[in-house]
């Protein structure tokens, strides 16, 4: 399978790239962060409720719906940037290199074309799996060491976030066959903040009870469904205790998607994935 | 390089009908049929803008023809399996410049299908073929222009192609550089490999190719082996004696005088059509007792040809 030497090339391409070693590095900010304040929330908890015990009054919320929403905080921040990563890494990954002349001894080679597309596909995935796996290890251990808490179904939520990242790789690397660099870049990243926004718009339309603004939502989320399956991941990271406290909140939701829309976004991923196949198939070099 | 057990397909290594490419409103190449046979060392030479790249990226399957088709190798333009066979080095190339010269090769070598054991033994055969074994841990980005074409010529030449498409292989190399390329190409001739050889060099070409196409506005405008392109008329110089009267109306018969500097010792350039023919008039400027102190034919130069050509079709209502 030709494909896997350029996925094996693409992954170590992208971990030489300079924008990757960049994310990476904020990344380790973000970690150092997040550590620090998970611990300076477990003290103020500790604190307040050693001054309401001593003051004989009762807890009102469990300790999990804070410690759950830490959490939630941290895989938001994991989901925003592996999104940032993955259009960032995949932008000129065709287009860049028709640009350069870098694929022009690659295609003439006995490889077909859907391969390329294929192999760098799976190079960045397999990048982006590592990448969101340590990070999301990363929030969970901070978690679980630190505040002494583990949230529910962390393995789903991660497969949510990488599916979240393949299905922005899949929309940049079709855009990749279609425009130049910056266009694709412009384009994409418009698209990734138009899904963040109509997923905001469907929270503040639930809150308000309003049909039209969760319809935007809705469509949004068809067009681009990355953040509904963000929100999904959150509702099932955390308790339902913390659900309902929380209600509508920019980070989650009271709603999951169905089932429906988990298919409907690996469609979403595999459709984008072959017509970027099919239209570098034919594209002249 | 063992092509020779390969069994061959079909007459020509190359042959193309009529392809054409159109990009928008630009016609690049308008008409383009060629033939080019096994073994053979072939010239593709036009002036800039002629459409000789697109042509070669249609060979390669870079391209998709507007109109027309093709064979290479005796398959359809861009087959997978005719690619096994191909080498190519691209004009404008740029490498994956953060591989060293050897990982760079062996990437191109999986591509190529080889094996782990034929690229141990192959990567180090092509990196000594282009005089590069001792850059071979270095990374590609530090090689200098030179070196960097010579590393594309030793992925084009990796996986033992019969056929190598070479799109200007010396524009950035120095006048050794250009030696060892011609001698190479040479090489390839006689293990049997075809070479085309798209090049701005005619000197280049004159040298070492077997057969030219002149390629112009997208069109062939002359296609041969060089021997009978460049024969055409025969022109000569001749430095004589006294001439009697009446022996230039003699000469007239035999062949075309186009210039005659009269003095003590007359030299006239004259146009012939075959070397019978100056034969013939050496004979009768002998018969008429003028003194032949000189008979120097005028080789006519690819280059001579060219200009010819072109401007023959640039004269031209389009």
């Amino acid at each position: 399978m030709k494909a896997l030497v350029i996925a094996q090339l693409t992954f170590r391409e992208g971990l030489r790239k300079k924008l990757v070693l960049g994310v990476v590095l904020l990344s380790l900010v973000f970690a150092a962060l997040y550590v620090w304040g998970f611990h300076l929330f477990v003290q103020d908890w500790r604190a307040m409720e050693a001054h309401r015990q001593a003051q004989g009054a009762t807890t009102i919320l469990p300790y999990e719906v804070f410690a759950s929403a830490m959490v939630l905080l941290g895989l938001w921040t994991v989901n925003f940037l592996a999104g940032v990563m993955t259009i960032f890494a995949a932008v000129g990954t065709i287009a860049s290199e028709i640009e350069q002349g870098t694929l022009h001894a690659i295609v003439p080679k006995p490889i077909r074309r859907w391969e390329i597309v294929l192999g760098k596909w799976l190079g960045y995935a397999g990048m982006l799996a590592m990448y969101i796996g340590v990070m999301v290890a990363i929030v969970t251990t901070t978690a679980h060491f630190i505040g002494d808490y583990q949230p529910p179904n962390i393995l789903q939520a991660y497969g949510l976030i990488l599916l979240v990242a393949l299905m922005l790789l899949s929309l940049t690397m079709l855009g990749s066959t279609l425009f130049s660099t910056v266009a694709n870049g412009v384009i994409v990243f418009m698209l990734y903040g138009m899904a963040i926004t109509g997923g905001l718009v469907e929270q503040i339309g639930t809150a308000l009870d309003n049909d039209v603004l969760v319809r935007i939502g809705v469509i949004v989320s068809i067009l681009v469904p990355s953040d509904s399956m963000w929100r999904l991941a959150s509702y099932l990271v955390q308790p339902r205790i913390a659900v309902n406290f929380l209600g509508p909140n920019p980070f989650g939701t009271t709603v999951p998607p169905s089932s429906l829309a988990v298919w409907y976004s690996v469609g979403y991923m595999v459709v984008l994935l072959l017509l970027a196949m099919a239209r570098f198939q034919r594209r002249d070099l | 390089m063992s092509n020779n057990t390969v069994p061959q397909h079909g007459d020509w290594a190359i042959e193309t009908n009529g392809l054409r490419k159109v990009f928008g409103d630009r016609v690049a190449v308008a008409d383009l049929s060629l033939t080019v046979g096994y073994g053979e060392v072939f010239g593709f030479l036009g002036p800039n803008g002629a459409g000789k790249t697109t042509a070669v990226k249609m060979l390669v399957g870079l391209i998709r023809p507007t109109a027309g088709s093709g064979l290479v190798l005796g398959r359809p333009l861009g087959d997978h399996h005719a690619r096994r066979q191909i080498g190519y080095l691209p004009e404008l190339f740029r490498f994956h410049d953060w591989l060293t010269g050897e990982e760079l090769l062996d990437l191109h070598g999986q591509l190529y299908g080889l094996s782990r054991a034929e690229r141990r033994r192959r990567i180090p055969e092509v990196l000594e073929l282009v005089g590069l074994a001792e850059a071979a841990r270095r990374r590609v980005r530090t090689y200098s222009k030179g070196m960097q074409q010579r590393i594309g010529i030793a992925q084009a030449l990796l996986g033992s192609p019969r056929l190598v498409i070479l799109d200007e292989p010396t524009s950035a190399l120095d006048p050794l550089g250009r030696r060892d390329v011609r001698d190479l190409i040479r090489r390839l001739r006689a293990d049997g490999v075809t070479v085309f050889l798209n090049s701005h060099l005619l000197s280049e070409v004159e040298a070492i190719c077997d057969r030219i196409a002149i390629v112009n506005r997208g069109r062939v405008i002359a296609l041969g082996p060089m021997s009978s392109l460049l024969a055409g008329e025969l022109v000569v110089e001749f430095r004589l004696g006294a001439l009697p009267d009446g022996t230039l109306a003699a000469l007239e018969r035999v062949i075309q005088i186009d210039a005659v500097q009269h003095g003590e010792r007359p030299v006239l350039v004259a146009r012939a059509t075959d070397e019978t023919a100056v034969a013939q008039a050496v004979d009768l400027l002998v018969r008429a007792g003028v003194p032949v102190y000189g008979v120097i034919p005028e080789r006519r130069s690819l280059e001579d040809l060219f200009v010819q050509l072109v401007n023959e079709e640039r004269s031209e209502p389009q």
